[in-house]
């Protein structure tokens, strides 16, 4: 069994704002091992980066970690100092973002952006810095390199750019690489491109990844496990099997019926989740999801539902699964 | 000879029955190049196609294609800079657009950019009676607002709110509502789901299938997510720098795709189904799409085709017929199949 | 896990299992309170104390300046004979003899002037002049610097570059030359057009100083204006609610009026109450320098200027407009940074 590298348990996080207080993390609870690609998948307002930056200890104004731990690679993020976190960022855990042309600086060029993160986590010289910088370059599949480390952002193309970030993600071997929707401003061609290298990556360096998106084809092919979340709640996590061929929640089974599939040979009927996402001002009391699912009970409403394991790597938070074992243990008479 | 071609193209019929159909369609933007030069972009460069009355014809392509431009063209939005286009069998070129207005409309792709976010719900829906007048009197006009907005899954509760009040599948639907208020035969749909989320999609894709039945629209459906457009059309068009290369059957473009970048465009879509997506093998696309301001010589494809060879370079394949309503734009075709 | 579940089993009961109905749904679907853009921006504004506190002391002056003179038992011009030069609160010695005869005699708070006229009337009215021209030349800049700036912006292309080419050249125009010309130019035809034309007599009460000034302002002063605004159309009409407009059959000064101009009423109403307080010093500029209001209407600008004369025994004289002139421009200018921050906070960051 490999090693647990992160731990996040029970995390909750609220934004402050003039209005209210937004709930964007609600009891959060996320292992990962070693060498595991997680997939977390959810619409906007779902929590899925605020997750993510939170493991980097960057929580956005007026956001506010109010309870829960985190523990990455030894460390408890939350009770790290801005310096201490400084330290880890960019050197044990990177991220990348979804817009890679607002992402780099548009006054340096590549290299002196690439360079500048080598000098400031590692001892290298300068010389060897250029050295590394074209390393990392050919490692994510730029070709000529030592012309790309001369030019500026603007004169690199969307998916050039996307490789750049990664580049300049790996430059000191992080242990962890958090994928913030890192193709979503692409194409459909080059998302592939940028998905292929990042399977690749993964294993010629052997880091662990993070997947943020909101697209089920993307983790499908990439992730072991996924976690979906809804409100900012994780609703369900498993196994990307069990995710795909086997969904507990009402929220997970709405999401794979509502795509359209490109394979279907003849047309189907699209079935929507209906209603709105939720409002996060004003959450439900109980499950998040409870006034769009149309089994909707009356304790959905009222309470939040405890965790059913499924598997010994299946989870899900659903007052239906609870019910099963309620008639379970009072004999079915309900 | 190359002329009379020329001339002979120029001077084609309408097709019959077509409801909308475009000719030979170039729109090129101007961009100032240094100080004095100007180049010109070639958004959509010689595309032919028609839509039968009652259809959803589907355009696909990635950023850059010219496929939203296409639709913007076909409304004139922008003037064209060549080609003709024709509405139910009549030439609207260079006609007065204000009677077609009524009968041709759009839906956008952001449903945050796309509302006047001064205006409320009511006077975004209300806003094309009164330019076409079709309300005479205040108490018919909000009768016809409740209406359209009861026809979008809405109520009349929400017609005297902001547009930023609303999530983002709601604004969608009033940016519907008001496309639907002049009572169109003809829908361009730009991208009208990109930007929302996974679950809101389907409710707003099975609405335009909803309304198509209803009221016998016609669709433009533009898209660059191929699973959808799919769904919704009978038959796709795909662009790829402002050129159509490939259009067909919806079925028969997605399980039997000729072009060489449909079939990589095709693969490259992410499965939703871990099984399916393993043993799904892509066909990888190394590079770029090259800028639209330096197109490559001949065949615009060929700098990332795996077949490409001198013939590409040197000349544009035709965009040919290849079986029964299949079109193609491709030299090698029986190389490649 | 499976005790846990047991224990909370306990606590649940049947009912709860039943299916919710649409209304128990639906009571936590509710919508918040609507809020306009007007709404939202005032409820901003008001949580801005500077703001706030300028607002006040602009109403407050407005209400000495076209209030409180209807009420003042002196006018502005009103010469009282023996009471040249009085200082704060003093009474003349015929005024003296009149208290003596048990008669009231409103005191002369900021004194008189040389010419025995009540200084504290004449600066409520000189603030009444200033913002008046104030407020009229930045509806009039407001109003041609908009559409000018609109129009460019909105039809760009040749039309917005002759249109912004002349823009450049009016910013080279020397303002105070051209309003020295126009009032010297002016001064008859206008004094006949009042002398001859009935309904026009008013020319000789506002002055034509003043009304040259107000030229000045329309024909130069709108150039600033009208950059900022074909600034944001630019922006504003490349948005897809514009291209919706146009698919629809909109005019264009249907799009102008409806959807470019009402996206940059917090621009417009953030440098409209910021060109008023540069309006009012203007005018108090070049009253100073004799160009503007005729006598013996006052303005800040003028009584500071015949106050400078005696400034070493008389000082308040000069203080008070001063200090009127300085309370109305910053009440104005922070007031402007407030609604700048409540209706375009786009800005801010």
């Amino acid at each position: 069994m490999s090693n647990l590298l992160l731990d996040i348990k029970n995390l909750r996080l609220s934004f402050f704002t003039p209005a209210g207080e937004v709930k964007a993390l609600n009891d959060v609870n996320l292992q990962m091992n070693e060498g595991d690609v997680l997939g977390i998948v959810g619409e906007s307002g779902s929590g899925k980066s605020v997750t993510a930056y939170s493991i980097m200890g960057l929580v956005p104004f007026p956001g506010k970690i109010i309870g829960g731990t985190i523990d990455f690679n030894g460390h408890r993020i939350n009770d790290m100092t801005e310096a201490e976190l400084r330290e880890i960022r960019g050197n044990e855990v990177s991220i990348i973002f979804q817009d890679p042309m607002t992402s780099l600086n548009p006054v340096y060029t590549i290299g002196n952006q690439i360079r500048e993160v080598i000098l400031l986590h590692t001892d290298m010289n300068k010389e060897q810095a250029h050295k590394r910088a074209l390393e990392l370059l050919t490692l994510v599949g730029i070709n000529e390199p030592e012309k790309r480390l001369k030019q500026y952002p603007h004169e690199l193309s969307g998916g050039m750019r996307q490789r750049v970030m990664i580049a300049i993600a790996l430059a000191c071997e992080p242990k962890l690489l958090i994928a913030d929707e890192p193709t979503t401003a692409l194409d459909v061609t080059i998302q592939a491109q940028i998905l292929e290298l990042m399977i690749d990556l993964k294993e010629k360096i052997n880091m662990s990844i993070i997947m943020i998106t909101h697209d089920l084809g993307v983790v499908a092919n990439m992730c072991q496990k996924i976690v979906v979340m809804y409100g900012g709640k994780i609703v369900e996590s498993g196994t990307s099997d069990e995710i795909f061929y086997n969904p507990q929640h009402e929220y997970t089974k709405g999401l794979l019926r509502s795509i359209p599939n490109l394979s279907d040979k003849e047309r189907k009927k699209l079935i929507p989740i209906e209603g709105s996402p939720i409002d996060a001002l004003n959450p439900p009391a109980g499950c998040p999801f409870a006034p769009r699912c149309d089994k909707c009970m009356k304790i959905c409403l009222r309470e939040m539902p405890e965790y059913t394991k499924i598997s010994e790597t299946h989870e899900c938070a659903c007052w239906l699964l609870q019910k099963e074992m309620f008639e379970a243990s009072t004999g079915g008479e309900a | 000879m190359g002329k009379i071609i020329e001339e002979k193209k120029k001077n084609r019929q309408p097709r019959e029955g077509a409801l909308v159909e475009v000719q030979n369609l170039k729109q090129y933007f101007p961009v100032n190049d240094g100080l004095f030069k100007t180049k010109y972009v070639k958004a959509v460069d010689d595309v032919s196609f028609y839509i039968e009355r009652g259809e959803t014809l589907g355009l696909v392509g990635e950023s850059g294609c010219g496929k939203t431009t296409t639709g913007r063209s076909l409304l004139r939005l922008y003037e064209p800079t060549g080609g003709k286009i024709f509405y139910d069998g009549i030439d609207i070129t260079n006609a007065d657009m204000m009677p077609y207005r009524r009968k041709m409309q759009i839906v956008f792709q952001d449903p945050y950019a796309s509302l006047n976010p001064r205006m409320t719900i009511g006077d975004i829906v209300g806003e094309p009676l009164d330019i076409h007048k079709l309300a005479h009197s205040k108490k018919e006009r909000s009768e016809r607002i409740i209406e359209m907005l009861d026809r979008v899954g809405l109520n009349s509760e929400h017609a005297n709110r902001y547009p930023h009040e609303f999530s983002g599948g709601q604004r969608q639907r009033v940016g519907i509502a008001r496309a639907l208020a002049v009572d169109p035969e003809f829908i361009v749909c730009d991208e009208p789901v990109s930007a929302l989320d996974v679950s809101i999609q389907a409710q707003i894709v099975n609405m335009f299938e909803e309304l198509q039945q209803e009221m016998g629209l016609t669709y433009l459906f533009i898209a660059h997510d191929l699973s959808v457009v799919k769904h919704i059309s009978n038959r796709i068009g795909v662009m790829y720098l402002g050129k159509l290369v490939e259009l067909a059957d919806s079925y028969e473009l997605t399980f039997h795709s000729l072009h060489p970048y449909t079939k990589s465009l095709i693969s490259a879509i992410p499965i939703p189904d871990p099984k399916m997506s393993r043993q799904n093998k892509r066909i990888a696309l190394g590079g770029d799409v090259p800028s639209p301001l330096d197109p490559p010589s001949g065949c615009r494809f060929r700098t990332r085709c795996p077949y490409a060879d001198e013939l590409c370079a040197a000349q544009e394949p035709e965009f040919r017929e290849v079986s029964s309503g299949h079109f193609a734009a491709c030299h090698h075709l029986d190389k490649i199949n | 896990m499976l005790n846990k579940n047991k224990s909370l089993s306990f606590q649940l009961d049947v009912s709860d299992f039943l299916p919710a109905d649409e209304s128990e749904k639906q009571s936590i679907d509710i919508m918040r309170e609507s809020v306009s853009f007007w709404k939202d921006g005032f409820r901003r504004l008001a949580r801005n104390k500077l703001a706030m506190i300028s607002l006040f002391t602009i109403i407050v002056v407005m209400i000495f300046a076209f209030i409180v003179p209807s009420f003042y038992p002196y006018s502005y011009e009103q010469q009282i004979r023996g009471s040249e030069n009085l200082y704060l609160m003093e009474y003349s010695g015929e005024e003296l003899a009149r208290i003596e005869a048990g008669e009231k005699v409103f005191p002369h708070i900021l004194g008189t002037d040389n010419l025995g006229r009540d200084t504290a009337i004449r600066i409520m009215m000189g603030s009444r002049i200033s913002l008046l021209v104030g407020i009229i030349a930045s509806a009039i800049i407001l109003i041609i610097g908009s559409l000018y700036g609109a129009i460019a912006g909105y039809f760009g292309g040749k039309v917005d570059l002759y249109m912004m080419r002349l823009v450049d050249i009016i910013y080279t125009v020397p303002d105070i030359l051209v309003i020295i010309l126009l009032s010297v130019t002016l001064k008859y035809p206008l004094r006949s057009l009042a002398d001859t034309v009935p309904g026009f007599g008013w020319i000789s009460t506002v002055g034509v100083g003043l009304i040259s000034i107000f030229i000045v302002f329309s024909l130069l002063y709108w150039v600033g204006m009208a950059r900022i605004v074909r600034g944001q159309i630019l922006t504003l009409k490349e948005q897809e609610f514009v291209t919706a407009a146009r698919a629809l059959g909109a005019s264009h000064s249907r799009i102008i009026k409806n959807h470019l101009l009402t996206n940059c009423v917090g621009t417009l109403i953030v440098t409209t109450t910021l060109q008023i307080p540069s309006s009012i010093f203007t005018e108090s500029f070049l009253s100073f320098l004799g160009l503007g209001v005729n006598a013996p209407m006052p303005s800040l600008g003028s009584l500071a200027a015949q106050a400078v004369g005696g400034m070493n025994s008389y000082p308040h004289r000069l203080l008070a407009p001063a200090i009127a002139i300085s309370i109305i421009i910053l009440s104005f200018n922070l007031l402007g940074d407030g609604l700048r921050d409540a209706f375009d906070p786009r800005l801010k960051n």
